[in-house]
């Protein structure tokens, strides 16, 4: 019988001495299942998620009206005009897409790195993927201006007898964000069967059962289907694990690729893909620590998952500092007098206030998490959590803003200004991926119940008696 | 529903609460020349699908294919689009500029081996499949929470009602079943 050495570091869970375990201990199969599937089966509703659901639904309402508008009015009710055309719809998709990127690291690259504290918050770490994609994707379709057109952006036969410019990076993006949107729902719902299987056989209400029985496809566990299973989702990981990468590596080739001082540089790839984890973590700990509050998961997504998810920040802010730095430092290396000019634009131009808020979020205050006590303290890692946030948002302001409002030429240099319109649509997308992970937390099981059952020692097949 | 009728039953199924006994017991019967069963357990155990005699899965050749198609199609794509059907001069670059093909050719090349993947586990696996005789026990909507089973099929030849529940028995489960069709 096969017993390899993967299978077993995979269920082992070495802790250093006074580390939080992955897994309160004290739980078995049945108590696991109970927990997490009454969260969706039997708890009521509650102020707080109905206040929650209230708030997604009023700014949804928002990003309606405001969709309205500009269906009716064209993209000029936005503060986009020549020089910067590109301005907050673009800023909030790199934004968006940079959250999603967090939820894919967890359960492809943590997965295949055999990292077991990633089994608790890798679903609705994935879910928080798929709505920040959701949101990202909306961004671009309307900023084409007429959005009814958008699917020309697809190659397909068409009676105009042209085709997509496939040397465009726009094109790029239309195919890396679509495949990343794909296969992460698909990778999500693999993911998810075994769990609606749960749903299913625990449900009283004849409707749920109906609908979690569709989901789950008739999943009965059987050790065949088992294999298959398996051997399926460490290929969708090691698919996906490439494929995250190059998510951002393509967004960043958007600017990238360009001729514009502060957007044609080579660190923007791997500078890109480190602020999207970066902004991801961020996210995933500002969902995580109200999520274990109010739902007491704390035995599940416990303190060791909070640290780590804070360390992962505290790495990959240092290497968007990295980043920042190089960027300053080739323009003086150079002999570039544009570049030279836009870090100087940057550092004392009009939006120089938003360059050192951003160096301040992203750069300084983040190096708290060097103090253990600062790390461990979930109050903390929220607030620094929010500020990462912000800080990247205004990373992507920066970069998008200030490269297109002074380019080469003075005359045809141009201020940019959100209008009521941005803000109504940005804020409407926080709304709706508000709304869609409050939603989520009560139809699905927001922690995976199979793999963590994997995690107890009772697992585990005793080869002793096996053998015998 | 196809069934044969040669047999009332669909088979027999013990249930035990533990990974090691299942295991145990799975082991059992395969030495005893049981082949038409299969075991079912709450989360994936990576030895139990061999132990039933089922050691390897067409899933990853279905993965490699997918991902070669989908490689293929996406170069041949920007290929035919940018040099037969609608060939331009853009920035001085020749229309088979392949090194700008490599993005949607990688793309696609994921979309499709995860799409295959995907589709070929549900294909193999037979699902969806809203009805199997295994749901008419009661006792086995526990698979999905605590409970490990063991179903010896009345297909295999070596099935017969009294001798396989009392070879079952031996094994010590914590309950035996016969599953209706």
């Amino acid at each position: 019988m096969h017993q390899g050495p993967d299978e077993k570091t995979l269920l082992q869970d070495v802790l250093e001495p006074g580390e939080p375990p992955v897994l309160a201990p004290g739980h078995t199969f049945g108590t696991i299942t109970d927990k997490i599937t009454s969260i969706v089966l039997r708890r009521p509703l509650g102020l707080g998620w109905t206040g929650a659901a209230f708030i997604g639904f009023v700014l949804i309402n928002g990003l309606l009206m405001a969709v309205t508008w500009l269906f009716l009015r064209g993209v000029g009710i936005w503060g986009i005009n020549v020089p910067v055309a590109w301005g907050f719809a673009i800023i909030n998709f790199v934004w968006w897409v940079g959250i999603g990127h967090a939820g894919t690291l967890i359960s492809a690259i943590l997965l295949l790195l055999k990292q077991t504290w990633r089994n608790s918050i890798n679903r609705f770490a994935e879910a928080m993927t798929l709505f920040a994609v959701a949101c990202a994707g909306m961004f671009p379709l309307l900023h084409v201006g007429r959005p009814w057109l958008a699917y020309w952006l697809f190659p397909y036969p068409n009676s105009m007898g042209v085709w997509p410019q496939f040397r465009s990076p726009l094109v790029w993006d239309v195919f890396a964000v679509s495949t990343y949107a794909t296969v992460s729902l698909v990778f999500w719902f693999v993911g998810l069967i075994p769990d609606i299987a749960s749903l299913r056989d625990r449900a009283v209400n004849p409707y749920a059962r109906t609908i979690y029985g569709l989901l789950a496809m008739g999943w009965r566990g059987s050790a065949r289907h088992w294999k298959r299973y398996q051997s399926v989702y460490l290929l969708l990981a090691g698919l996906a694990t490439p494929l995250v990468l190059s998510v951002h590596t393509v967004v960043s080739f958007d600017f990238a690729v360009a001729q514009l001082p502060g957007w044609h540089t080579t660190i923007f790839p791997p500078y890109f893909v480190a602020g999207a984890i970066y902004s991801g973590f961020a996210m995933v700990l500002v969902l995580a620590i109200p999520i274990r509050h109010f739902y007491g998961v704390e035995d599940m997504i416990t303190a060791r998952h909070l640290e780590n998810a804070a360390k992962i920040m505290l790495a990959t802010g240092l290497i968007v500092a990295y980043g920042y730095f190089m960027e300053i430092f080739m323009a003086f290396y150079g002999t570039n007098i544009y570049e030279r000019s836009i870090v100087h634009t940057r550092w004392f131009g009009p939006y120089a206030p938003g360059y050192w808020s951003l160096i301040a979020l992203n750069i300084v205050i983040p190096q708290v998490l060097w103090i253990p006590k600062v790390r461990k303290s979930t109050f903390w890692q929220f607030i620094i959590s929010m500020d990462v946030l912000i800080g990247m948002w205004l990373e992507r302001f920066v970069i998008v803003v200030t490269s297109l409002h002074r380019d080469f030429l003075p005359s045809s240099w141009g201020m940019y200004t959100p209008t009521r319109w941005d803000w109504m649509t940005y804020l409407g997308t926080l709304g709706f991926f508000l709304f869609a992970m409050v939603l989520f937390i009560r139809v699905l099981p927001m922690i995976t119940i199979f793999e963590i059952k994997a995690l107890l020692p009772e697992s585990e097949v005793e080869p002793a008696e096996v053998e015998a | 529903m196809k069934q044969t009728p040669t047999s009332p039953i669909y088979g027999l199924m013990a249930e035990f609460d533990n990974p090691t006994a299942l295991m145990h017991a799975a082991e059992a019967a395969y030495a005893a020349g049981y082949r038409q069963m299969d075991a079912y357990s709450p989360y994936p155990i990576e030895e139990l699908a061999e132990v039933i005699g089922f050691p390897k899965t067409r899933v990853p050749l279905i993965v490699l294919i997918g991902g070669l198609m989908g490689g293929a199609s996406a170069f041949s794509l920007c290929y035919w689009c940018s040099a037969i059907s609608y060939p331009v001069v853009v920035a001085g670059r020749p229309f088979n500029s392949w090194p700008a093909f490599i993005v949607p050719t990688f793309e696609l090349t994921i979309l499709f081996a995860s799409l295959a993947g995907v589709f070929g586990m549900l294909a193999l696996n037979g699902l969806p499949l809203p009805y199997h005789p295994v749901f008419n026990v009661d006792r086995f909507s526990a698979v999905t929470r605590d409970k490990f089973f063991l179903c010896l099929e009345a297909a295999d030849p070596m099935f017969d009602r009294t001798e396989s529940e009392k070879f079952l028995a031996a094994q010590h489960p914590d309950f035996i079943t016969e599953v209706p069709h």
